[in-house]
């Protein structure tokens, strides 16, 4: 049985840094293919990205069902320190969670597992925290849409590879849709279902 | 008897959670009103507490808050709702239009253009565009999902036939990334087009009604109108009194029961601004003082 | 020379500060304890603990007390700090069939088990101004006698035995409880949520469409099954211990209406319900509450939808007495601007009319 001592500790002052990595969430969201950094020191379990860490403890609690990869449920810490830190249920239906994380994006299910929302209700959909091997080398992604002035160009080194094509589900869908975040350490990127893919390149 | 004792920026934590994420749900369907258990707050319904939800959810201690009402820094709500956040979160409070990081409004949009990392917070009293046409959530509600505006076209051509033109000053409907017609809030429709790609993100936020939404930046917002009949600003006929602005929106003042009539800028920060680099309109001001009586 | 209008600031301070001056009163008049209010103006105390969703005596005596009596204020002030509170859950249901009753009436049965207790009531009190009470006035020790063990069954339970009315929906124990003030509403509602709305109602509003349905927009043919007043037991399920824990007793109305019902091809006629629940002794409020609430169910129970008691949305969306004081009287602030714009167009609507007419001064004369 773990013991609260073993729990990695989360946010040293949960007040001031949950604003803080809220602002950098909400900075992301609206500006879409931006590289933004949360700067607030999170316990995290060693399987975890901070930044995925830092956003759990801002933004999940009881009312959010979340559901765990297989590479985020293969460590029963994170499950525990989620429990312990944010009471969020964590079930294994991937069509009721409010979001989904995922610590190996490489195995993630077809889109259409999560929930979209409907057109009278189009929030009440998932947003995907999908963990990246790099948000600044790689591949270079261009893309369009509210947030983002002419074009944006996000250099990312993403999974599962074909992100953008899933993606591309949500312009026939809209205003249904799926959100992602993608998270590299402390770093962040958002892709809100209104963003597209201009060009993609190497 | 339990002694009340207050969080940082008021709002507890679980309803900062809340919030917080009904505004990135808002932020990624531009124009969508998302439904939020708005919390009841120490100021009463109608006079700005969705927007105080909002910026209480964003808020940190390196913000500068800027409130305006009517434009003004200095119109006793929006004095009240400053020292609200002076208050209970601390944070340090401007006039100044460029200095601020978040500047919540209610029936105005700043003179000055805004700059990316601003966040604009608006009040909004009833955010269904479609509300006087149609009374109904759970009927509104269907046409929003649908994309299905022709009641509203129908409204302001009905304004065409009657007036000659559309007979709607403010709260002049909008359309968000040709999909959502958004209610911009009793802004008078001279504002409209200051939120068309705009850099800074526009966050609204309706407590009593128990909706938030938003426009990221650079995101076109279009005025509903009609090929023959194009969206126009309103303009006003002489420049402001005070600073000789002829681009601003003016208040009128009436300064006797003879008729008696002056025009000056709604946006006071920016009017004052003018004047101190010497801008100087047909009246000229005298130094603010500040006035003991209610 | 045009001096901007500012000094808001202080305008405020000394507002607040009058505002507190009158709220004194004349200071040789010796204040108002909040025990004072707590024991004599009890019925306002009940009032701005069920309107204001938090039931704690001391407090509604401070915000009456804060409010000058404006009892909508008060309600708003609790409200507010209610909204501030942490929250451990919900209790269990309360049994109401083993209230501690002061008071219990059927308008339906003549004689029902545990009897008639009229309790303490205006009904029947001659309503003549009583000079007595202006001052000093020691009334009589009340009249007392063996408690009785006898159980009170709820009315509608003795008729539900021989399913004379509809059975009241059984509880879900695994079913979330529905919160209005933790989700946002949206429509249709569930009737949890229909009754969380109308415990919350504004009084007036309610009496006035439960008024309504009487007069026939959307008669329901109620009767009073029965009314009670007393104390039940609030307990609460502590995940640790395994059980449920009491927290103590509380003052509660309840009333239950029996209404008509024709059947259907499939159903039996019956009788169909109304409920109506406060805190303290609220039976205006709960009366009314009950028409409303079995008004609310037509679509439910097959009635057409002609009134607007039956009209969900109308009267969820306007029985806040706080939501609507609040934008009723959000018409103080300024709206210059907005007005601004209306006048510019006025103007030109009117330039525009007098240029299309030939007679301009004959047409504004005439207007």
């Amino acid at each position: 049985m773990t013991t609260v001592a073993e729990v990695p500790a989360g946010f040293a002052d949960k007040v001031l840094s949950a604003q803080s990595t809220f602002r950098s969430v909400m900075d992301a969201m609206a500006r879409p293919g931006s590289v933004q950094r949360i700067t607030v020191p999170v316990g995290t379990p060693d399987e975890m990205m901070s930044g995925t860490a830092a956003i759990a403890l801002t933004l999940f609690d009881h009312d959010t069902p979340i559901w765990l990869d297989a590479a985020m449920s293969a460590a029963p810490v994170i499950a525990k320190w989620l429990k312990f830190h944010t009471s969020a249920p964590v079930v294994a239906d991937s069509s009721i969670a409010s979001f989904a994380l995922a610590g190996d994006p490489r195995n993630l299910p077809p889109l259409d597992r999560f929930a979209f929302g409907s057109n009278e209700y189009p929030d009440r959909s998932a947003t995907l925290i999908l963990q990246a091997e790099s948000l600044t080398q790689g591949p270079a992604f261009e893309m369009k849409g509210p947030g983002v002035d002419g074009t944006a160009v996000l250099q990312a080194m993403l999974q599962p590879r074909d992100l953008f094509l899933r993606l591309t589900i949500n312009e026939a869908l809209f205003p249904r849709g799926i959100d992602v975040v993608l998270v590299h350490d402390n770093s962040i990127v958002a892709i809100p279902r209104t963003t597209r893919l201009v060009a993609s390149g190497a | 008897m339990n002694a009340p004792a207050y969080n940082f920026a008021y709002l507890d934590e679980q309803t900062k959670r809340m919030i917080r994420r009904a505004i990135l749900k808002a932020i990624a369907i531009p124009g969508y009103q998302v439904p939020f258990a708005s919390r009841e707050m120490p100021m009463p319904y109608g006079w700005g507490t969705g927007g105080v939800q909002v910026t209480a959810a964003i808020l940190g201690p390196q913000d500068v808050l800027k409130v305006i009402d009517q434009g003004s820094d200095d119109t006793t709500n929006a004095i009240s709702i400053r020292k609200f956040f002076g208050k209970t979160a601390g944070v340090a409070t401007t006039t100044s239009t460029a200095d601020a990081t978040v500047i919540q409004t209610r029936h105005r949009i700043p003179e000055a253009p805004l700059h990316a990392g601003q966040v604009l917070v608006y009040q909004v009293p009833i955010p269904e565009p479609l509300r006087f046409l149609e009374p109904r959530e759970t009927e509104t509600r269907r046409m929003h999902a649908l994309g299905e505006y022709g009641l509203m076209h129908v409204k302001l051509y009905e304004d065409i036939a009657r007036f000659g033109h559309i007979a709607t000053s403010y709260a002049y409907p909008v359309k968000v990334n040709a999909r959502y017609v958004m209610d911009p809030s009793p802004t008078p429709k001279f504002d409209n087009p200051k939120m068309d790609k705009c850099p800074a993100l526009q966050l609204f936020g309706a407590g009593r009604e128990k909706r938030i939404y938003a426009i990221p930046p650079h995101t076109h917002v279009v005025s509903l109108d009609f090929e023959d009949h194009p969206f126009t600003r309103y303009r006003f006929d002489a420049p402001c009194a005070l600073c000789g602005a002829g681009n601003s929106y003016l208040d009128e003042i009436v300064t006797d029961d003879k008729g008696g009539r002056m025009f000056v800028c709604s946006d006071t920060d920016y009017c004052e601004a003018r004047q101190m680099a010497g801008h100087r309109g047909s009246e000229s001001a005298a130094p603010h003082e500040e006035s003991a009586h209610g | 020379m045009y001096v901007a209008v500012k000094g808001g600031e202080r305008a405020i301070q000394n507002a607040h500060r009058l505002l507190a001056h009158e709220r004194r009163g004349d200071r040789d008049v010796p204040e108002l304890s909040l025990a004072q209010i707590a024991e004599q103006l009890s019925l306002g105390i009940d009032r701005v603990m069920t309107e204001g969703s938090l039931y704690d005596r001391e407090l509604a005596a401070l915000a009456i007390k804060q409010a000058r009596g404006d009892l909508i204020e008060a309600i708003f002030l609790v409200r507010a700090f209610r909204a501030t509170l942490p929250r451990f859950g919900a209790t269990e249901p309360v049994d109401t069939g083993a209230m501690q009753v002061r008071r219990r009436i059927s308008s339906t049965f003549k004689d029902i088990p545990g009897g008639q207790i009229l309790g303490p009531t205006f009904d029947y009190t001659h309503r003549l101004l009583d000079p007595q009470l202006a001052d000093g006035f020691v009334p009589e020790q009340p009249a007392t006698s063996e408690a009785t063990q006898a159980a009170t069954p709820r009315v509608t339970d003795i008729l539900g035995r021989d399913g004379l009315i509809e059975s009241s929906p059984a509880a879900d124990a695994d079913a979330p409880v529905g919160d209005l003030t933790r989700e946002p509403l949206s429509f249709p509602a569930h009737r949890d949520l229909r009754l969380q709305n109308l415990a919350r109602a504004d009084e007036g509003f309610l009496l006035a469409l439960g008024y309504s349905s009487q007069r026939g927009y959307g008669r329901n043919h109620p009767f009073a099954g029965e009314i009670r007043f007393g104390e039940v037991e609030v307990e609460f399920f502590a995940e640790d211990a395994g059980f449920a824990v009491p927290l103590g007793s509380i003052a509660l109305t309840e009333c239950q209406m029996v209404n008509q019902f024709k059947g259907s091809a499939t159903e039996a006629p019956c009788f169909t319900r109304g409920y109506g629940l406060a805190f303290g002794q609220s039976e205006r409020k709960t009366m009314s509450m009950a028409l409303v609430d079995r008004s609310l169910r037509a679509r439910e129970l097959g009635d057409e939808v002609i009134a607007p008691a039956q009209d969900e949305e109308f009267v969820m969306s306007h029985s806040d007495n706080v939501q609507a004081t609040g934008f009723v009287e959000h018409l103080k602030l300024p709206h210059y601007v907005d007005f601004q714009s209306e006048l510019g167009l006025l103007r030109k609507l009117r330039q525009e009319f007098a240029e299309a007419n030939e007679a301009p001064d004959m047409q504004e004369a005439a207007e």
